[in-house]
């Protein structure tokens, strides 16, 4: 059995965004990278996979980007994925998401994957398209925001996730695409062991060129920060105070403080 | 220009968010014609033109099906774009009508701008203005974007059918989980995010609210981390609430989580960013440590 999981290399959303010079993505000057939440769930489930069948599958991690996304791809392998491919794109922030999911089909195509892991959506951009334009690329079945998961005979009995908390049963064969929601499963931390592992696991570096030669369906034009709505009050300094002037807010404007 | 709605449908009903969609044509200024996997026996009454799939042959939950009859409708009525909900039904099937078409997919959309489409971006904290530049274009809008406008009238009906294999068999409905505890008729919430930093700093939160006379909430990110149980989450999987008073403790302000709160009273947040976008609902945004802030609060509401 062949298993691929697709992960992206995200900033932290605890930072403070400045565009770029260009104006059309963030300045990556202080920013701070990781795996893409939803992607660890994928990374997560795919391993497991793996494990419930005796460690048998041979589990690809695949990431697009500069320099940098090894080190996502280091996690990956860490948490238990066999070998990486790193797409070495130093431009991947201006693809859109037909390009990128061109890219990942362009590689596992005629591979063979019986079973293409990754999130249902990235953290920064959040088009929820990747997975699903893959999918529709190599001919195989999709199924998106996947809160269960069960591998059974050969069949896929699993959950996707609606609004209002409720939960949509399906069952489907591989080969199969699945975008993986929050909460499917709780990703491992690697552990030491695991990390010195992974420097000895396979990693392929291909040229982006190699597997990509469309150009973009939809251009960024602008970042920017969004106007402040105002209205809100803000207010800073020293606890005590802090508390004093919560409290005579809260007891002026709510009704709920006696 | 001319639209091409696919509304929404489930468990008997049209989703109110199938309104929304009419709301972004007139924001376009748009032409306007639905596409719904419904009950003809029992149309919506909407002054538009309707293409209507029976939702006995053609399922809730069968994308390839689905994908057919829209790209059908596509053939049959030539719009310039085709306009989905952000929605688990709407995300799932946008981009295989997308691929389909070999059309540029603009995702959760929130406005127009420019001859482009303005989209938040870094959960939130960014914008960005995006172009297409394919003849036809797939767009997903973002829930509560643009106010529902539902039009008056009756439908031009037509009923469509197809037929197409289905990889993926739907078996039914999980219900939402039990809630031991109803946040919809709670007049106080305190909301804990991930920014409270681990699970012993619920207790912290729960004596806030406790103290406030109110319910404990959560946001998704603390539920998921197994730190709350999910009958006290709040937002789009969770409960939507609209208490006199929120607290929100450590919480970003995810879209999913603003849209579940944001019709509160009174948002009172507390957050170490100045720039969460908690800080575009609330009322009062307290920048601070809330390790410190909260059981100070705490001890001064209790005296």
């Amino acid at each position: 059995m062949k298993l691929l999981v697709c992960v992206k290399q995200v900033a932290d959303l605890e930072s403070r965004f400045k565009p770029n010079a260009a104006g059309t993505w963030y300045d990556e000057a202080d920013v701070a990278f990781r795996m893409n939440e939803y992607d660890e769930y994928a990374v997560e489930e795919a391993v497991r996979l793996k494990e419930k069948l005796g460690g048998e599958p041979d589990l690809t991690v695949i990431s697009i980007g500069p320099e940098r996304v090894g080190e996502a791809i280091k996690k990956a392998l860490a948490m238990g994925c066999d070998r990486g491919v790193h797409v070495l794109d130093p431009d991947a922030a201006s693809k859109d998401p037909s390009q990128i999911a061109a890219i990942i089909a362009a590689f596992a195509k005629d591979k063979g994957f019986d079973l293409v892991f990754t999130g249902m959506q990235s953290q920064d951009r959040g088009s929820a398209q990747v997975g699903l334009l893959v999918a529709e690329r190599l001919g195989i079945a999709a199924l998106s925001t996947m809160v269960a998961f069960e591998w059974a005979d050969g069949v896929i009995a699993a959950k996707r996730e609606l609004e209002g908390g409720i939960k949509a049963r399906v069952k489907l064969r591989p080969p199969a695409l699945l975008t993986c929601q929050l909460g499917l499963n709780v990703p491992r931390y690697p552990t030491l062991p695991n990390i010195m592992k992974a420097k000895k696991k396979e990693l392929l570096v291909l040229p982006v060129a190699d597997l990509l030669s469309e150009g973009a369906k939809a251009v960024t034009q602008k970042f920017y920060a969004p106007a402040r709505k105002g209205g809100g009050l803000v207010l800073e300094g020293d606890t005590a105070d802090l508390v004093d002037k919560t409290i005579a807010i809260l007891k002026e404007k709510t009704g709920v403080l006696r | 220009m001319k639209v091409l709605l696919v509304g929404e449908y489930r468990e008997g009903k049209v989703l109110d968010a199938t309104w929304e969609l009419f709301g972004y044509a007139a924001k376009a200024g748009a032409e306007a014609v639905l596409f719904l996997v419904g009950d003809p026996a029992n149309p919506p009454t909407c002054g538009a033109k309707l293409l209507l799939a029976d939702i006995a042959k053609a399922g809730e939950y069968n994308p390839e099906l689905h994908k057919k009859l829209v790209l059908d409708a596509v053939a049959a009525e030539s719009p310039d774009q085709v306009v989905f909900c952000h929605s688990s039904y709407g995300w799932d099937l946008a981009p295989r009508v997308a691929s389909a078409l070999e059309a540029a997919q603009v995702s959760e959309i929130i406005g127009l701008s420019d001859g482009g489409f303005e989209l938040g971006s870094c959960n939130a904290k960014m914008r960005r203005l995006v172009k297409p530049s394919t003849p036809k274009v797939v767009v997903t809008i973002q829930g509560g974007a643009f106010p529902a406008a539902k039009p008056e009238g009756s439908p031009a009906l037509s009923i469509v059918s197809s037929e197409a294999p289905s990889r993926i068999e739907f078996l039914g409905y999980d219900p939402p989980e039990k809630k031991d505890v109803d946040l919809a008729k709670a007049e106080i919430i305190v909301s804990a995010g991930r920014g409270i930093g681990k699970k012993d700093n619920v207790a912290m939160i729960a004596a806030l609210a406790k103290a406030l006379g109110g319910e404990l909430g959560a946001s998704r990110p603390v539920v998921d981390a197994g730190w709350v149980e999910q009958s006290h989450q709040v937002g789009t999987t969770g409960q939507t609430v609209s208490p006199k008073l929120y607290v929100a403790c450590g919480i970003s302000g995810a879209i999913q989580h603003l849209a579940g709160m944001k019709k509160s009273d009174f948002v009172l947040a507390i957050n170490k960013d100045k720039d969460a976008p908690i800080g575009e609902v609330a009322d009062v945004l307290v920048v601070t440590d809330l390790l410190q802030f909260v059981p100070a609060l705490t001890a001064k509401l209790a005296k």
